[in-house]
């Protein structure tokens, strides 16, 4: 099936020819890291981990989401969502192949990564990290596949596959699960050392993934002649717009641990992203940016004018993913160093190369992607679109 | 009768596997380790998080008196700089490559959950010597998926430079600030003036320098401690007594009775680390 990726019009090349090109500059870019070690990033002793774990941690979000399309469909029956699952899969495999990919670039000795499977650790939860999302990128080519090639074929997916998809469910709550241990069970960052970041990754993966989808969904439309159609978009509307409204709650229990505790540790950080902390104020405008975005996007997906009119819909998506990945991406991974173990600060600041390589890597997402769905949409259409 | 007694068995059984079994199971499974002393002689200090592990074995520890270093001051400096030198640490001049194995810091950022506004002037505007405190239960070792960072039998956390991936996890881990990372090559030198980041002068050859990509700290000087030597840094500080060095779990050793007659306090008890390090202020 590979094969209905190599063709297709001008417009699919010319958009296949800059990811290719965005993924040529990130690879650049990588070489030169590889060649002076991570200093050639903006982080430090004290802000250990920056864009890249932020991406990662953003798209194990992404990625998990699928679940929202898979789960009503197969354990729900719900038949709408019957022309998505496979692009909810699909997603969820172009992220968890960006995760992995933010992981090596992340890493100070990327070529002693298989050290982890080498010497598995079980106390470690990144050991736990790697096999879920190893597992989960494996389930969904998996069941892509296998459901796609029946497609192909015109008769009904085999009875045996059955068993994966049900996996799948699970599983995929627990790739965000355990990626929030990786911050939740440390010792001394008060930031991330609460129950509810598990549930807190969830509602807002399970509201930007779907955001993503249903934006992938209208380019789609536009591109070729497959149509989601109006009900299985409004249902992820309705997905969106619970999951954030969720989301925006869970932050709120946050504040009032924090603040009506009144431990100073507990409130610094939240200080130090919305108000800004002795003097600070790095990351205060991103934060009320995402704030704002958030809650407009929330209105719009809850008001009918606004939600059918598609313009509008795209336009509320993007701000809701917007949005979280700001929340999520700079806000979490950022905010839980700052102030560090001393209680100094210690700002951070991207710098160029870095934002190539993450350019790159989402080019690679995209491209993967891109591949994916065109094999997807030219199965589903027995003839060949964009 | 009978009947009583095997659905005894069975409860004290099935308590057994509950009560013992399975935090034992758990601690292996997160921490990595078994715990020194059983659950049923572990005493309430243990428990707590505070106190000091159960006397099994060596455990290497330090009593720091920072009143020693204030009369002194040029002392700390002279104890940071035999330390690094020794090491090969490298000095990149700038904060956001810095690795530090031991430094100076003020008393609220050493001891974050023990300050208070109306300490005196005096405590305040000392400088506290902090380094890896050696912890009993690190959080560092449990975070590490490869093992490069390992606790051994005596206490001392420990690295392994070429296992290390680099992932940076026990950096988020360790609640202390100890640990450092090569963010660039440390055996290298600074493109514009030429200067080694590792004075020549100064390097040692019988210690191994790092590469970049791994992460460093403190190693309680395993290397002089197998040779029968002190720490390097309790070496330079003499006899001053600003740094007591000795064996925690050795009921007769200096440190216990330093210990036992005067008040010291740990940096964040309350994170059930256990830390191996002890200040008297
Ligand atoms: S102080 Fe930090 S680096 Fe040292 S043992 Fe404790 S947790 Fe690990
Ligand atoms: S950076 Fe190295 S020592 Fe630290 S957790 Fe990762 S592998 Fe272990």
């Amino acid at each position: 099936m590979l094969e209905k990726a190599l063709v297709g019009s001008s417009r699919y090349k010319v958009w296949m020819a800059f990811l290719l090109a965005l993924m040529g500059i990130g690879g650049l870019s990588y070489i030169q890291q590889y060649n002076y070690g991570l200093g050639y990033t903006g982080m430090s002793r004290d802000v250990s981990w920056g864009v890249y774990i932020a991406q990662f941690t953003f798209l194990v979000g992404v990625a998990a989401s699928g679940v929202m399309v898979v789960l009503p469909y197969y354990l729900h029956n719900y038949k709408v969502f019957g022309k998505i699952t496979i692009l909810g899969e699909f997603l969820a495999v172009a992220s968890v192949s960006m995760c992995l990919m933010f992981i090596m670039v992340d890493l100070g000795q990327p070529l002693r990564a298989l050290n982890v499977l080498l010497h598995p650790t079980p106390h470690s939860i990144l050991f736990w990290d790697m096999i879920v999302l190893n597992v989960y990128l494996f389930l969904n080519i998996f069941v892509g596949w296998v459901v796609l090639t029946a497609n192909k074929k015109e008769m009904p997916p085999p009875k045996w596959i059955k068993p994966f998809i049900y996996i799948s469910i699970p599983w995929a709550v627990s790739i965000h699960t355990v990626t929030a241990f990786l911050y939740a069970g440390l010792p001394g960052r008060h930031f991330w050392l609460t129950a509810i970041l598990a549930p807190r990754f969830l509602a807002s993966a399970f509201a930007a993934g779907p955001a993503l989808l249903i934006l992938l969904c209208l380019v789609i439309k536009r591109v070729s002649k497959f149509d989601a159609g109006q009900e299985a978009i409004q249902k992820l509307v309705t997905i969106i717009a619970y999951a954030a409204l969720i989301n925006v709650f869970f932050v709120l229990l946050e504040f009032f641990t924090s603040y009506y505790s009144n431990i100073p540790g507990h409130m610094d950080t939240l200080n130090y992203l919305f108000f800004g902390l002795r003097g600070h104020h790095q990351l205060v405008p991103w934060m009320w940016t995402s704030v704002v975005l958030g809650i407009s996007a929330i209105v719009m997906l809850l008001v009918p004018y606004f939600k059918l009119k598609e313009g509008f819909l795209a336009l509320a998506c993007v701000m809701i993913f917007f949005s979280l990945w700001i929340d999520k991406g700079i806000g979490l991974v950022i905010g839980g160093f700052v102030p560090n173990p001393l209680e100094e600060i210690t700002p951070y600041y991207l710098t160029f190369g870095e934002v190539l390589i993450t350019l790159g890597i989402w080019a690679t997402g995209f491209f993967i992607l891109t591949v994916l769905y065109k094999i997807a949409l030219a199965v589903r259409e027995e003839e060949l679109i964009v | 009768m009978d009947m009583k007694r095997r659905d005894f068995l069975k409860i004290a059984g099935i308590s057994t596997i509950a009560g013992i079994g399975a935090p034992a199971a758990l601690q292996v499974l997160l921490k990595g380790e078994v715990p020194a002393s059983s659950f049923a002689s572990g005493g309430a200090e243990e428990e707590t998080g505070h106190g000091v592990a159960a006397p099994v074995g060596r455990r290497y520890g330090f009593v720091i008196d920072t009143r020693v270093f204030a009369k002194d001051q040029g002392l700390a400096q002279k104890c940071i700089n035999a330390c690094h030198r020794i090491h090969n640490v490298p000095d990149f001049r700038n904060k956001k490559d810095e690795i530090k194995w031991i430094w100076e810091t003020g008393y609220a950022n050493a001891f974050t959950s023990k300050s208070h506004n109306l300490r005196s002037d005096e405590v305040h505007h000392r400088k506290y010597m902090v380094l890896c405190n050696h912890c009993d239960n690190p959080p560092c070792v449990r975070a590490c998926p490869t093992k490069a960072t390992f606790k051994r039998p005596d206490g001392i956390v420990a690295m392994d430079y070429h296992r290390c991936i680099g992932c940076r996890f026990c950096m988020a881990a360790c609640p202390y600030g100890s640990r450092s990372f090569n963010w660039r090559d440390p055996r290298g030198k600074d493109d514009k003036t030429g200067r080694y980041f590792i004075e020549r002068k100064h390097l040692n050859k019988d210690f191994p320098t790092r590469m970049r990509g791994v992460v460093e700290k403190c190693n309680l000087c395993v290397e002089r401690l197998a040779k029968g030597k002190m720490p390097k840094c309790v070496e330079e500080a003499g006899n001053s007594g600003a740094m007591i060095f000795g064996d925690l779990n050795d009921p007769h050793s200096e440190i216990r009775k330093v210990l036992a007659s005067t008040f010291t306090i740990q940096r964040k008890p309350e994170l059930g680390t256990k830390p191996s390090i002890f200040y008297i202020v």
